[in-house]
């Protein structure tokens, strides 16, 4: 789960890590009180949960109070990769000697938590990453979320020089780890963390994303859930305990489990069809799943055909069936149906769907065939 | 390797007729279901754990209240979870502290940090984890740790090693139909940090005097396909067969810079395909066409 810029920087503020001075706006009077208080020059920062907002003209600073209008109004205005800017981050304009880069996450091919830093922070860090590795320092966590100081230590000297610098970044680098372990975070990120030229360094930026299956310990994280990034169909999909990503075919699936889902939609492209959606029902097989799958299918009105595509294991493929039955009986069904059901209990599957005159496929591939080509008419 | 078969049995890895299980999270509604399953196919379980339970029997084994306990009482040298995800980490580290060989964590939805520690107390162990988010180890005819249908499998020598679960199921249904049984199924799970990657099934299969042939199914995310592509150049002694999902997938979300710069390459489905078969494993385009090219291979 992300969050926006002015939420992780009140998280980092929390947890004391040094943020620049300001607040969030949703309109001008807010923004104006802000920049009173912080002091001109102030930058103002569309929130907004996609990357490339300055290239899209979304930050802005500002010297005085007319500027400050006059910007926030064409702010308000814009849409960044077409989404609607709802709040802007008012902050004081801070002077840069230089950009350095810290970020946490997870390193799976190691299975640790990785701390990254770069004394060549700023936009250009991957690059930097891909020319320049050396210039990336990286500081494992082996395992534990407590701090080997000592380590640190000599960590914090090979990316801060200066001496006078290194107990400040010390300080940000155990705070931010602690941060990451403390919310469940899957990255905590500061891109730049700038020193002043007053001596002094600063997050200039706060970027937190959280490891989704953590929420359960952290229900103040999922409230800060912004849902204008969430497709509505995905939204109530999650809701009904389905996985579901909308795509640009006309083959509807359903499928159970996330692998079989994908190899489904393989193979659909393989054999010439587009499919219009990744739908995983997940491992119980509750009958009212399939039902509320078909629903949210057939919202999308490019599907031509749908294909049901389920290899029993913990989903019994009975329960499936009557799903599928009752949706007949619910459902305005205006596109065909193709079933493909094999696992446990098959014949139970079978035989109901028999009595409703509706055809099984044995295997996926006949499947796949016979509802491109009814995709197809 | 305590979970390594007799020398004059070779015909699996991992699980034979001599692995004794218990079901962490008997009494709960997945653990009870597949007890019963697991019994059906002939699984030795020898005990549950359930908290505070200990003393009641479930599908006639006795449950216990610790792990520490059902390895004392039952000889226990396989454990297979099935708690709640909060709870998950928790069983884990008890296996462990009970010093159980052979940990499968069926369970789902595990949070990330709870594997990373979990991993770390698994260091310099000769405990193995399998999972979590995985269906299971299964060796066809002896034995069956988790929740994969039993009667798609088949006894014979193909080892079939996979992140996926019901992908796994119909890798193996399309052997079974082919008439290819399998020595053991292992699924690895499907969440970034896991217990066992391909490289150590790998190496096991490459070992195991009665596995001719391999199958890898892998997916999108991640870099354990392309290590063990490296691997297989190096090391492979059998034919491999390969088949990786999410080639139709939509280009993931990006996590910050960080992961861009952890990452060293290309996680998409092609680029899988591409390095593995440049290691030497067949790369096939249907989970129908595995058996042929796999026999073709073995000749």
């Amino acid at each position: 789960m992300k969050i926006h810029e002015y939420q992780a920087t009140e998280i980092f503020k929390a947890a004391g890590l040094p943020v620049v001075s300001g607040g969030v706006a949703s309109e001008l009077g807010m923004a104006l009180q802000i920049a009173d208080k912080a002091g001109y020059p102030v930058v103002l920062k569309s929130q907004v949960l996609v990357g490339g907002r300055g290239k899209a003209g979304g930050i802005k600073v500002v010297h005085n109070k007319e500027e400050l209008e006059k910007a926030f109004g064409a702010l308000k205005q814009l849409k960044i990769k077409g989404y609607a800017v709802e709040k802007i981050l008012v902050v004081r304009a801070i002077q840069i000697k230089k950009e350095f880069y810290i970020g946490v996450t997870v390193d799976s091919a190691k299975d640790d938590v990785v701390l990254i830093a770069s004394s060549a922070g700023g936009v250009d860090i991957e690059e930097t990453a891909r020319i320049n590795p050396e210039a990336i320092k990286k500081f494992y966590l082996q395992g534990g979320r407590d701090v080997d100081l000592e380590r640190l230590t000599v960590f914090v000297r090979g990316v801060f020089e200066d001496p006078s610098l290194q107990q400040q970044a010390k300080d940000i680098f155990q705070k931010l780890i602690k941060v990451f372990f403390e919310k469940d975070c899957s990255l905590a990120e500061i891109n730049p963390l700038v020193e002043t030229r007053d001596g002094q360094i600063v997050a200039a930026d706060a970027k937190i994303n959280f490891d989704d299956n953590a929420l359960f310990r952290h229900p103040d994280i999922e409230s800060m859930k912004d849902s204008a990034y969430e497709d509505a169909d995905e939204q109530e999909a999650r809701q009904y305990g389905l996985s579901f990503v909308k795509l640009d075919g006309h083959v509807g699936c359903i499928v159970n489990g996330a692998g079989l889902a994908m190899a489904t939609m393989d193979i659909i492209k393989l054999l010439g069809g587009e499919p219009a959606n990744f739908l995983d029902v997940g491992g119980s097989s509750n009958p009212q799943k399939v039902l509320n799958a078909l629903k949210i299918i057939l919202r999308n009105k490019k599907v031509k055909a749908i294909l049901i595509n389920i290899f029993g294991g913990i989903t019994r493929c009975d329960d499936i069936a009557k799903g599928i039955l009752e949706a007949k009986k619910q459902l305005d069904m205006p596109v065909p149906l193709v079933v493909r059901l094999t696992g446990t209990n098959e014949k139970e599957a079978k035989e109901i769907l028999a009595q409703s005159h509706i055809q099984t496929y044995a295997t996926m591939r006949e499947a796949v065939q016979r509802v491109v080509a009814l995709a197809a008419k | 390797m305590p979970w390594r078969q007799n020398e004059d049995d070779h015909m699996s890895i991992l699980l034979d007729e001599n692995s004794r299980v218990i079901v962490q999270g008997i009494t709960g509604r997945d653990g009870s279901f597949h007890t019963e399953r697991m019994l059906e196919y002939g699984t030795t379980v020898v005990g549950g754990v359930t908290p505070g339970k200990g003393g009641q029997a479930v599908c006639g084994v006795p449950v216990f209240n610790t792990v520490a306990e059902a390895k004392d009482k039952a000889g226990a040298n396989t454990a297979v979870i099935y708690v709640p995800a909060q709870f998950a980490k928790d069983a884990i580290l008890e296996d462990i502290k009970a010093g159980i060989p052979l940990i499968i964590c069926i369970t789902e939805g595990l949070p990330v940090l709870d594997v990373v520690e979990v991993k770390k107390a698994l260091k310099n162990t000769s405990l193995r984890l399998i999972g979590p988010n995985c269906p299971g180890v299964i060796s066809p005819g002896k034995s069956k740790v988790g929740i994969m249908p039993g009667h798609i499998h088949k006894p014979g020598s193909i080892g079939v090693v996979s992140r996926s679960g019901t992908l796994t199921y119909e890798v193996v249904y399309n052997l079974t139909l082919s008439g290819m049984g399998q020595s053991t199924c292992v699924g690895l799970g499907g969440d970034p940090v896991i217990g066992t990657r391909f490289i150590d099934i790998l190496d096991m299969f490459m070992r195991d005097d009665e596995t001719t042939g391999i199958v890898i199914v892998g997916e999108i995310g991640g870099e354990d396909e392309q290590i063990a592509a490296e691997y297989i150049k190096k090391e492979a002694t059998k034919p491999v067969v390969g088949f990786i999902a999410g080639r139709s997938a939509p280009a993931g979300k990006r996590m910050g810079h960080a992961g861009a710069i952890i990452s060293s390459g290309d996680t998409t489905a092609e680029a899988k395909r591409t390095i593995l078969t440049a290691c030497g494993v067949t790369v096939v385009d249907f989970p129908d066409e595995i058996p042929s090219v796999l026999r073709e291979k073995i000749k």
